[in-house]
């Protein structure tokens, strides 16, 4: 490879800089001895401990993992079967319904489900936004699991049939241990998703229901303490360490050339 | 048959929780407000069907409205440029580093997409607040010319700058994408045959990446055009957008059929430009492979 | 009656007609083998005996039972894949016991079932390792161990052979022989290799276009080719065409051009037909410096055009005075020298009204 000319990489650097940059300010000054985000004064974990006993931030998180918790469960099992439908059989509408909720603006689902949800007598609360986020979520598995499916060998499934297995053996004893590490991947991040969602939820929790990025929203648009800057730190750890998971479990999410044949 | 106990439920569910309530919010355009807010019933007291196309009117000869979209679309574009400029060199230099490293380079890429989007909003109110460093670097140099200081949240540039750090890996990834797949024995021929390092560039590198750029183009400008938390939160009130007028149509003022019509004029947008980006990729996906 | 008995069966895909009215039928214990080039139908015939594929027509027939709406899991019928397709993810022991767990079979006896079938392919001790620790003929004899294990009516074997390098593909084939006289069951073999059929095959099916050109012994393709595909397509051989001089006493005489009337006996009555092509193998053809001293049947003199040498025999080329291409086969054993003739050297050859073979057409 060539050596790059330095105005390319002062470039990049920049970029990085720019990316990260912002990130690691709301990381120190959750630390930060003061209620204003402006300059470093001292080091303190008072920020942490006035999130332990929120109460209000507690409920939040509770909520944010229950929601998350069942729309990664639900929106694995049917992203599995859609992106197992979608390898085997030439659909048509299925492809568009999995698709299209990815490619627009994400306002436009919230909006459209509150209206749904609304007419139909639906309280807005957890279950509304599990269901939102379960239609979100179905088409980034579907499209994880589909890829894994195409990376692997198809005579595999055969042969467990030449050997005596009806179509549903077969897929249980030989294809799904096979994409199973990309089946976890979809539902890691299915969760990732579900946890981190903000546009959505906005929409369709309804009054009385609070997930975590909506309480950040209240708490930025209210009264913005370092309090915030806490809680972002400890979200931004967890996404982390779900992210390495999903990498572990299914590296070619996450490679460069696409190889998923492992 | 078996088939469709795999392909049922999901798209049953996606029957149900997507397609419907997109038919709802068509249906709703068509109808008119309740007086508190909402829908008003579809057969009203005279027992007659109560559509109209009022809202659409509405929406078509106020031009307050469409100066929104053409400010939306305008916002989106800057994005989209900056985004591009930003994010070319980032994947030119991923593209040409050693195996090795681009794994890693390309996951540092992607990582801040995976925190939390309003912790990005966040990071810039932080950046921006009047009492931050930046803010006073800024009003300090104003001063030396003796000009007032200028807010740097609550603005037009507060919401720029964050729209292209929330994007900016999208139009790094199909870059690069591309950008791999590229001959260096193609660069290798042009300048045996006498180009110096901008014609490489300009007429080699940049129009087979073109493909990508598109791609990635498309995947900044379609979210950006409808997005509706950062004008929220950094934003002036000059800076209301489409998704900032949905949201006011839904939960503030409360005219439903009249925020159903602006969501539907914003898919129609979205579907278009995703249909054209579609169309783009269809085409140019052989040129790259020269 | 035949162990599989194909009636009739068609297959098309869209416009391309796979198998054209195919009919044959295989008995118990022997190894047939399908044979042909890439695209004659000989994969899609197995994958329909197999149950992967449906015929459009006709009827597939296992001990007289008509097999079709029995699907892959329920028919007696166990495929070695071309790709050997061993399960990744399950040790050798694993992918062995996988057709004895989908039958039910309580553990103790899998056990016993699954030593038995590793001591027939000899791979004892193989057990606990997994696919990708295996070499290329490791893995196809887990396969075949595989399909072998529940004791199938027939095995079908989808050109097994073809990923191995030469030597480890002639051991293998003579442990296929070996193997499929031991296990006593019906083979039925996908080859595209025309000299591994005839080594290891009781009978060929020569498939082309998805028809059956001939259906024969090895010997018998070989000596006898039914049409100007088969003798082509097996072995090196001469198409000496023309129209067809004179038909009497046995003996046909055929006018070719560029060569002159060749003479090839008959065996059984051919109806007059205008046209015919002797079938010459190059090995028939006496070749020699020196004119023959007996009046062979048929003679002709030429120059040699090209060599191939390969190694135990060389291949010449002669041209006629009259411009037509013969090949002859003389075999290097003679001591000292490598090859007898050189380019550009004259020779006479002459060969028996029955060296070559009557096609007609």
């Amino acid at each position: 490879m060539r050596r790059s000319s330095p105005w390319l990489r002062a470039a990049a650097v920049f970029a990085y800089a720019f990316l990260y940059v912002p990130l690691l300010i709301v990381v120190v000054y959750s630390f930060n001895d003061s209620r204003l985000n402006a300059e470093w004064v001292g080091f303190t974990l008072d920020w942490y401990r006035k999130l332990a006993s929120d109460t209000q931030m507690l409920t939040a998180a509770g909520n944010s993992l229950v929601i998350g918790l069942v729309a990664s469960f639900v929106s694995t099992v049917l992203g599995t079967m859609a992106g197992v439908a979608m390898h085997r059989q030439r659909l048509r509408l299925l492809p568009i319904l999995i698709f299209a909720p990815i490619a627009i603006p994400e306002i436009l689902m919230g909006v459209s489900l509150l209206i749904f949800f609304v007419l139909l007598n639906v309280t807005l609360g957890l279950v509304s936004v599990a269901l939102a986020h379960i239609a979100f979520c179905i088409g980034f598995v579907a499209i994880v699991v589909r890829a894994r499916l195409a990376g692997m060998d198809e005579t595999l499934t055969e042969a467990a049939r030449d050997c005596g297995a009806s179509p549903s053996r077969a897929f249980r004893y030989v294809t799904l241990p096979l994409i199973m590490p990309g089946v976890i991947a979809g539902a890691l991040m299915a969760f990732t998703l579900s946890i981190d969602d903000f546009v959505i939820t906005f929409f369709t929790a309804g009054a009385g229901t609070v997930t975590l990025p909506l309480q950040i929203y209240s708490m930025i648009k209210i009264s913005v303490t370092p309090e915030v800057n806490a809680v972002s730190t400890l979200l931004m750890l967890l996404t982390l360490l779900l992210i390495i998971m999903a990498a572990k479990l299914s590296p070619s999410l996450f490679r460069s050339e696409g190889d998923a044949s492992t | 048959m078996g088939a469709w106990l795999v392909s049922g439920p999901p798209l049953v569910y996606l029957l149900v929780f997507f397609a419907a309530p997109a038919l709802i919010m068509v249906l709703a355009s068509f109808r008119s407000p309740a007086e508190f807010g909402g829908l008003a019933p579809l057969v009203d007291q005279a027992g007659k069907l109560d559509l109209n196309v009022d809202s659409y009117v509405r929406f078509f000869t106020e031009t307050v409205f469409m100066r929104v979209f053409v400010k939306s679309a305008w916002y989106a574009t800057l994005t989209t440029l900056t985004c591009l400029l930003l994010a070319y060199p980032l994947a030119t230099l991923i593209a040409k580093s050693s195996a090795k490293y681009r794994d890693l380079l390309l996951l540092l890429v992607i990582l801040p997409f995976w925190s939390n989007f309003l912790i990005r909003i966040y990071a810039w109110m932080i950046i921006l607040g009047p009492n931050a460093a930046l803010a006073k670097l800024v009003n300090g140099i104003r001063a030396l010319f003796g000009a007032g200081p200028v807010p740097l949240l609550f603005s037009g540039f507060a919401v720029l700058v964050c729209l292209v750090y929330v994007h900016l890996p999208f139009m790094v990834l199909p870059i690069y994408a591309n950008l791999e797949k590229h001959d260096q024995a193609l660069l290798d021929a042009a300048q045996d045959l006498g180009a110096g390092a901008w014609q490489r560039f300009w007429r080699i590198t940049f129009p087979l990446s073109l493909p990508g750029v598109f791609a990635g183009a498309a995947l900044v400008f379609i979210p950006a055009l409808g997005i509706f938390a950062i004008p929220d939160i950094l934003g002036g009130p000059e800076d209301t957008l489409i998704g900032n007028l949905i949201k006011q149509q839904f939960l503030e003022t409360r005219d439903w059929p009249f925020g159903s019509v602006l969501s539907i004029a914003l898919t129609v947008a979205a579907l278009v430009l995703a249909g054209i980006a579609a169309w783009v990729a269809r085409r140019g996906g052989g040129a790259s492979r020269a | 009656m035949a162990l599989l008995d194909i009636q009739g069966v068609t297959r098309r895909f869209g416009d391309f007609t796979a198998i054209d009215g195919v009919s044959l039928a295989i008995e118990a214990g022997e190894f047939f083998t399908l044979l042909g080039p890439s695209g004659c139908g000989k994969t899609t015939l197995l994958r329909m005996i197999a149950g992967f594929d449906l015929p459009d027509a006709g009827r597939i027939l296992l001990n007289g039972e008509d097999l079709a709406g029995r699907p892959p899991e329920l028919r007696p019928v166990r495929t070695v894949f071309q790709s050997y397709a061993l399960f990744p993810h399950m040790t050798v022991e694993g992918n062995v016991a996988f057709p004895l767990q989908m039958a039910r079979v309580p553990a103790g006896e899998r056990k016993a079932r699954i030593g038995a079938a590793l001591e027939d392919v000899r791979l004892i001790g193989f057990n606990r390792r997994y696919p990708h620790e295996l070499s290329g003929g490791q893995k196809q004899r887990v396969a075949i161990a595989r399909a072998l294990v529940t004791h199938p009516t027939m095995l079908l074997l989808d050109e097994p052979l073809a990923a191995l390098d030469a030597k480890l593909r002639e051991e293998l084939q003579i442990e296929l022989i070996n193997l499929q006289k031991e296990v006593g069951i019906a083979f039925v073999y996908v080859t595209h290799d025309q000299t591994e059929a005839l080594a290891l095959s009781h009978r060929i099916a020569v498939m082309n276009h998805g028809r059956v050109e001939q259906l024969d012994e090895p010997s018998r393709i070989y000596g006898f080719p039914r049409t100007r595909f088969v003798a082509d397509f097996i072995g090196h051989c001469n198409l000496l065409s023309g129209p067809v001089a004179a038909n009497a006493d046995g003996v046909v005489t055929v006018d070719v051009a560029g060569l002159g009337p060749v003479r090839v006996a008959v065996h059984s009555s051919i109806a007059s037909s205008a046209q015919g092509t002797v079938a010459l193998r190059p090995e028939k053809i006496r070749i020699s410096a020196s004119a023959p001293v007996d009046t062979p049947d048929n003679h002709c003199h030429g120059t040699v055009a090209d060599l191939l040498y390969m190694g135990d025999v060389t291949v010449y080329r002669v041209e006629t005075p009259g411009g037509s291409r013969v090949e002859a086969l003389l075999a290097n054993s003679q001591g000292g020298r490598a090859k007898f003739f050189e380019v550009g050297d004259a020779v006479e050859m002459s060969w028996p009204v029955n060296a070559g073979h009557f096609i007609e057409g």
